[in-house]
């Protein structure tokens, strides 16, 4: 089913300059092989080469943190947002 | 209560006040915890006089020697640390973003800080990289380090957690704005040292989505006393909470609650909210809101005032945590 991901800025000039894009995918990590499938300029920055996420990144399914849901394996379904953002630091 | 020998010892033992009225589940109790009755005006204070006092006892810091302080700081723990080092007699240079509240710029200079401008559209992480960049080139100078310092999260382990203890024994959730992740740590790791049952959120505004000056996400920066004190071990839940949620809820506060706080506790209220509504029905629970600060230094931004589109619009290219 198709999701839509909302890209940071850093991203967005690897996906036509586009704020979001629209993915297939049942679970968070399907949706990101997806994205980076599709955008391969993007997969080196998302994803590490052996598959889990990047240590700077964070992916949220509707604003949650999918490192304290069930991570790649989280599900997603048509109408869920999933965002990717960088993360940065407060104080 | 007598009377302090000087103002640190005014920071900490902040009040409590019920809230429960803005909890969308009847079930559900909020409590706010309000970190702005601190002397510099937010919870900072408590980690600012914790950094200094471990250099001091470290004999990194001689109290009255003029020695320079360099500290990263979206501007609490900038004033946080100008406080101290008026009373105790240092010298604060912080390197702050551009794109902070004028207010925090006021502040900080209203204290004696030196300011040291790093580029807004690298936002905190820019302001980071700079401070550890002129730490290095001067070796005299003394960086606390906030993001890296364990006499951060100490601070509220110490502190803070206890006030909550004794405050409000019967606490179920802590949901408290991440940004060092020093309160989420000293808090959370108190809180469920006394009942492992308590569940820890920790509320992040989306910084980091339209920082232009990011060149890559390899840019990123997770503070390094997050991954050292096992923070995603102790967090429950993370969420993300946007501009216009936490504008909504900040001027809920006001209006509502007539207490008058800043932006990052509409933040923290918003996920409260959301967190509340978890819940199921018919199970009791009080969550325990840590208020940063209060609505002092955003009153520039217009969040009371002006049209909320607009203020959204400003409150996107402003760091508030």
């Amino acid at each position: 089913m198709a999701v839509e991901v909302r890209l940071p800025t850093v991203l967005r000039s690897q996906a036509g300059g586009r704020s979001t894009v629209s993915v297939e995918g049942s679970t968070v990590g399907e949706v990101l092989h997806a994205l980076v499938s599709a955008h391969p300029g993007m997969s080196e920055q998302v994803l590490n080469p052996d598959g889990t996420l990047h240590r700077f990144v964070n992916v949220y399914v509707n604003d949650d943190d999918v490192r304290y849901l069930s991570a790649l394996d989280t599900p997603v379904k048509e109408g869920d947002e999933v965002s990717i953002l960088p993360a940065v630091a407060g104080g | 209560m007598g009377i302090a020998r000087n103002v640190l010892e005014l920071i900490g033992n902040t009040p409590m006040v019920d809230i429960s009225g803005l909890s969308p589940n009847p079930d559900v109790a909020m409590v706010l915890k309000l970190e702005g009755r601190n002397p510099g005006g937010s919870v900072k204070d408590r980690v600012a006089l914790s950094l200094v006092e471990r250099a001091e006892a470290d004999g990194v810091l001689a109290p009255g020697s003029g020695q320079v302080l360099l500290e990263p700081t979206s501007g609490n723990t900038g004033i946080g640390l100008a406080l101290v080092s008026r009373v105790r007699g240092y010298h604060l240079k912080v390197v702050l973003p551009t794109n902070v509240s004028i207010e925090r710029r006021q502040l900080l200079e209203a204290f004696g800080a030196e300011i040291i401008e790093s580029p807004g559209e690298e936002g905190s992480n820019g302001a980071v990289r700079l401070a550890l960049r002129l730490a290095e080139e001067h070796p005299e100078w003394t960086m606390l380090y906030q993001y890296a310092n364990e006499a951060n999260p100490e601070a509220h382990y110490r502190t803070t957690g206890p006030e909550v203890w004794r405050d409000c024994p019967e606490v179920t959730h802590l949901v408290s704005g991440l940004g060092t992740s020093g309160t989420l740590l000293g808090v959370g790791r108190y809180l469920k040292e006394q009942n492992p049952a308590v569940q820890v959120w920790a509320v992040e505004p989306p910084a980091g989505e339209r920082v232009e000056g990011l060149r890559n996400l390899d840019d990123g920066y997770v503070p390094p006393i997050f991954e050292q004190l096992g923070g995603a071990q102790l967090l429950d839940r993370k969420t993300v909470v946007r501009p216009r949620d936490s504008l909504e809820a900040t001027r809920r506060l006001l209006s509502e609650a007539g207490l008058f706080v800043g932006i990052s506790t509409g933040a923290a209220l918003a996920g409260a909210m959301r967190c509340a509504k978890q819940i199921p029905a018919g199970e009791r629970a009080t969550i325990v809101i840590i208020s940063a600060d209060d609505g002092w230094k955003y009153l520039s931004t217009g969040v009371w005032t002006d049209d909320l589109d607009i203020v959204t619009k400003r409150a996107e290219n402003t760091i508030y945590f």
